[in-house]
Parts: C-alpha cells; structure tokens; sequence
C-alpha cells in the first residue's frame, strides 16, 4: 500500500468520522447517551 | 530515554488520565454519580460511566445503549466518535490513558513468573476480543430484543471487569441499598473480574489483548493513524530487545535496510520498545516518508 493511498483511507475515515458525529448528534443520539450515563447503570455494576 | 525513564513519564500520564477521567471527588464521597452535560461525551477509553467520578461516558456502554434501543439500528455518533479517536492516535489510547490500562500494568508489577503463551493458542485467543465487539456489543443488543424493542447491554451486563471494578464495588461500598440487590449477577462479574485481575498479573495486558472490545476497534486504526511508531532497519541490529520488552508481545520486524510501520493491531503504542532499542532505530513518525511503503 502506496503513503499515497493510506493518507486517502485516512482522510476519508476521518471525513467519514466527523459526517458520522454531526448525523448522530442531529439524530439526538447524544442525548440517549446523556440519559444512559446520568442514571446508575445497573448492568454495568452487576446488578441489573 | 532509557526504559525507567520513559515508564515513569507513561505512567504520570496515564494516572492524571484517570484522574481527569474520574475526577468527580464528591461522587466517591457520596455513593453517587455525576450527572453533568459532560456526559454525553463519550471519552476514548474504556472507562464505566457508572464510576462515581467518572465526568464522561464509556464508549462501548454507549454504542450498546443506542443499538440496544428502540429508535436507532446504528450508532452513528459513538462510531463517528471512535473513528475520529482512532485516526488521531490508533491504539495509543490503550497504552496511555486508559484507566483499566493502567489497572493491568500496575498489576503486572507484582512479582510473579509470568505465564509465555505459546503462540499456536495466543494467536487465535487475541480473536476472540473481535467477537466480543462484534457478538456482544453490536450482534446482540441489535437483535436480541425485548417484547419492547429494549436489549441488554450484553458486554457491560456479563463480562466488562471495568464496569465491576470502576463502578460496581464503589458503588456497592457507598451504598447498602445496592450491596443488598447484589445476587448472583454480581458473583459472576466478580468472578471474571478476578479472573481478569489475576490474568493481568501473570500475562501482560491480559484483558487488552485477548478480551476489550475497545482495543479491538482501535487496532484496526493503527496503519493509518496519525500517530505512527517506525522501524528503521537500517540501524536495527537484530538483537530482539523490542519485541522482548513489548507488553503485548507483537513481533516487530528485523534487521533489513528498509524503514517500516510497527502498524500490529495490537501493538498499544506505549513505546517501551522504542525507549529500549539500543539502536535508537524506533521513532515516532507521522506517515511522510514513501520509503515505509514499499516493502
């Protein structure tokens, strides 16, 4: 695999990372994160 | 730098990481969580958002939470996340501020003999985190549903030893409300959890190399992350102290006359071999030069 070609991957992940954030955060993915995360998750600490 | 040296300065790091990570004091004080803003970032490592400090969520809770539930069938924000961590600095996360990281080096300190896998059995065992991620954290909080479309966070529900360890125990301590719900949930998450504990004492990095779902994904950023670690084998001497001092036993290419990518899925950037080539032949690169490429 050429330099050339791995900056391409690269950059297209990273295009495609930041294209992914701005869907999910418009999706209000954030937001079921937030709720998830404020709340004691009870699975988490072997109870749920 | 000399290894002493540069373990010292990893180490710094990676304990003000977990500090800055779990540093909501009045959480472990009080048996509670924060419950800030802040936690709907999702932070690069594998660190339980249950932790009474913890001030940001666990990425892989995160992406079972959202694909576990009833309004999405992909997480495009914790993916996106993690692809962008990925590509930053690849496994780097794992060798400099994941708190559970940390954990395990520590662990691995205590003088023990430590166990050599032969490679026949560990070469296969390190796929097995690749099924974790994919059964555990995407397959199954995807399909397997309640009559509510609701899933179990499966990872964080039956294996994640952070998540016991981090949140459970303090938690538990803090609370005898939670210590009297504990059942035999609870005994099998300890029971991995020590398992884990005492895997990480007798092989280096037991949990990052055979069982994280988080290493896993970031492994796959390695080749084409940002940060690079290259072999230039010109100055190498062959004399294999790289690979002896790896903490993840990845095979680092010989002596030759051409410059390499140390680009192993599972190499974790902790740069130990780097600190130990007596050749000084390992550096930090970004991916300029044309000359690691064509080998």
């Amino acid at each position: 695999m050429s330099a050339a070609q791995v900056k391409w991957i690269r950059a297209a992940l990273l295009c495609v990372g930041v294209v992914f954030i701005v869907i999910g955060l418009a999706t209000g993915e954030a937001g079921i994160v937030l709720d998830k995360a404020i709340h004691i998750c009870l699975e988490c600490i072997g109870i749920g | 730098m000399n290894v002493r040296k540069h373990n010292r300065i990893r180490r710094i790091i990676q304990i003000a990481s977990a500090a800055v990570l779990n540093g909501y004091a009045a959480g472990f004080a009080g048996g509670r969580i924060f419950t800030g803003a802040g936690k709907a970032f999702c932070v690069p490592v594998l660190n339980c958002y249950a932790c009474p400090g913890a001030l940001g969520s666990c990425p892989i809770g995160s992406m079972q939470t959202v694909l576990g539930g009833s309004r999405h069938r992909f997480s495009f924000y914790v993916l996106g996340l993690l692809m962008v961590f990925g590509i930053a600095l690849g496994r780097l996360w794992c060798g400099f501020v994941c708190p559970f990281g940390l954990i395990q080096d520590l662990l691995g300190m205590i003088p023990a003999r430590r166990i050599k896998i032969a490679p026949k059995v560990d070469k296969p065992l390190r796929y097995l985190k690749y099924a974790v991620l994919l059964i555990l954290v995407v397959l199954l909080p995807l399909l397997a549903k309640n009559q509510y479309g609701i899933a179990d966070a499966w990872f964080c529900k039956y294996i994640c030893p952070a998540g016991t360890l981090e949140g459970g125990i303090p938690l538990m301590l803090a609370d005898r409300q939670l210590r009297s719900l504990a059942g035999a949930l609870f005994s099998w998450k300890m029971l991995i959890l020590i398992v884990v504990l005492i895997g990480a004492v007798l092989i280096p990095r037991f949990f990052c190399r055979y069982l994280c779902p988080l290493g896993a994904l970031y492994g796959l950023f390695n080749r084409y992350s940002f940060y690079q670690l290259n072999l230039d084998q010109s100055c190498c001497t062959g004399c294999n102290t790289c690979t002896q001092v790896c903490p993840m036993a990845v095979e680092i290419p010989k002596a030759g006359d051409k410059l390499v990518q140390i680009s192993s899925t599972e190499c974790i950037r902790c740069g130990r071999c780097k600190a130990a080539c007596p050749a000084g032949a390992i550096r930090v690169k970004g991916l300029r030069n044309e000359a690691l490429y064509r080998n």
